[in-house]
């Protein structure tokens, strides 16, 4: 009962801490922080919560978690089989359905960048303006990364007119940032959580939450390397089309939120990022000191 | 691929070749890329005069550009994490018109 009664707990911690963090604002601060504490937050969440349907139904067993998990399924083939069993199955079944929602959800991005590749290998060409970039010719200024193990960088030719030389490259940087840090992998397993639990507003937010402090970390390596102030007037260039029918999109939040932290927003003291990521490491230790041992 | 597209009518294979004389380019060499083309969906194969397969565009430069915008603003209800852009720039009556345009064939 000591191992439900832990999980139980961080698991509460988890839901609690969701909430406050996606609309915390001192994650802006350090968004590479964020990031790592929304993972191990993510992390402990799944965990506990697959861990309580096993501990709970374990129980009987009285037993450290893997020992009982192997009793139990000694005995089911026997046909030995406890109420408290469904809570097993139960657990088994969560733990299978957020894997299997995680692989879907990367097959079907690969295949989307594949087929946007392909026809990317056809229309886009190289210029000189934007090094390294490919270069779609289309009015309306885009600018988005490809991520993969080569990641590609696309611009439209709108986006080439809109900019400055100095706002290309800070673009550019934005994009790359993306791409070599793999922001698509960090996104991935939060998407998957709204493909699987599509319903709850919390994860939603939290996803959106996750979104945001992704393209933050862009901003500051692109503002590192080109400066802060191409990379917020490009933005603004980007994000000024005035939002139709008074609806102000979570594009346009984020944007000015991105601006507001390009604007200067201190960096988070060595001591409050030390404490996050210790906090973050411990909240992970508990449920897996329960499911590996 | 642009050789297609400025025709506007089906090619054969050795016209194709002679468009790209500049390039120095094989017969088989250009016979691959362009089935490969087809097998991905690009060109459409079609039987001309003889037995020379002719080829041409499924569709236009400008519908395909108009399909990777609508990727990138993640418009066409795909994964939203298969990209990452910049920042999301495009008003609705914008969104619908590139959509329409995709339509238009």
């Amino acid at each position: 009962m000591n191992a439900a009664l832990h999980l139980a707990a961080t698991l509460v911690l988890c839901v609690a801490a969701a909430g406050p963090l996606a609309r915390a604002r001192w994650v802006w601060r350090a968004p590479r922080i964020g990031i790592l504490l929304w993972q191990m937050l993510g992390l402990s969440w799944a965990l506990s919560a697959v861990g309580l349907l096993l501990a709970l139904g374990l129980a009987p067993y009285d037993a450290p978690i893997p020992v009982a998990l192997g009793r139990w399924a000694h005995d089911a083939v026997r046909g030995d089989v406890t109420p408290a069993s469904v809570l097993v199955v139960l657990g088994l079944l969560s733990a299978s359905d957020l894997l299997i929602g995680l692989l879907w959800t990367w097959c079907s991005v690969l295949r989307v960048r594949r087929r946007h590749r392909d026809v990317l290998a056809l229309v886009a060409r190289r210029d000189d303006a934007a090094p390294g970039a490919f270069v779609l010719d289309h009015p309306h200024p885009v600018a988005y990364c490809v991520p993969g193990t080569r990641s590609a960088v696309v611009l439209s030719s709108g986006a080439l007119t809109a900019l400055t030389r100095d706002q290309v490259d800070a673009v550019l940087g934005h994009e790359h940032a993306h791409g070599r840090e793999r922001h698509d992998l960090v996104l991935l397993p939060f998407s998957a959580l709204c493909e699987v639990l599509p319903k709850v507003r919390l994860v939603r937010a939290v996803a959106g939450a996750v979104a945001l402090l992704v393209e933050m970390r862009a901003d500051e390596s692109a503002s590192l390397r080109h400066g802060a102030q191409p990379l917020a007037a490009a933005l603004r260039r980007f994000g000024s089309t005035p939002a139709p029918e008074g609806a102000l999109g979570a594009a346009d939040v984020a944007v000015a939120a991105r601006l507001a932290r390009l604007a200067g927003l201190p960096p988070l003291p060595a001591l409050a990022r030390w404490s996050v990521l210790v906090g973050g490491l411990l909240l992970v230790c508990t449920p897996v000191s329960f499911l590996v041992r | 691929m642009d050789v297609l597209w400025d025709r506007g009518e089906p090619v054969a294979v050795r016209d194709v070749v002679r468009a790209l004389a500049d390039r120095d380019l094989a017969y088989t060499t250009v016979m691959t890329v362009l089935n490969r083309l087809t097998k991905k969906g690009f060109v459409r194969r079609e039987a001309g005069e003889g037995r020379a397969w002719y080829y041409a565009p499924v569709a236009s430069r400008e519908q395909y550009v108009a399909r990777l915008m609508l990727d990138a603003l993640s418009l066409t209800g795909d994964r939203e994490t298969a990209l990452a852009h910049f920042a999301q720039s495009m008003t609705p009556p914008e969104a619908e018109a590139l959509s329409q345009a995709l339509d238009e064939r």
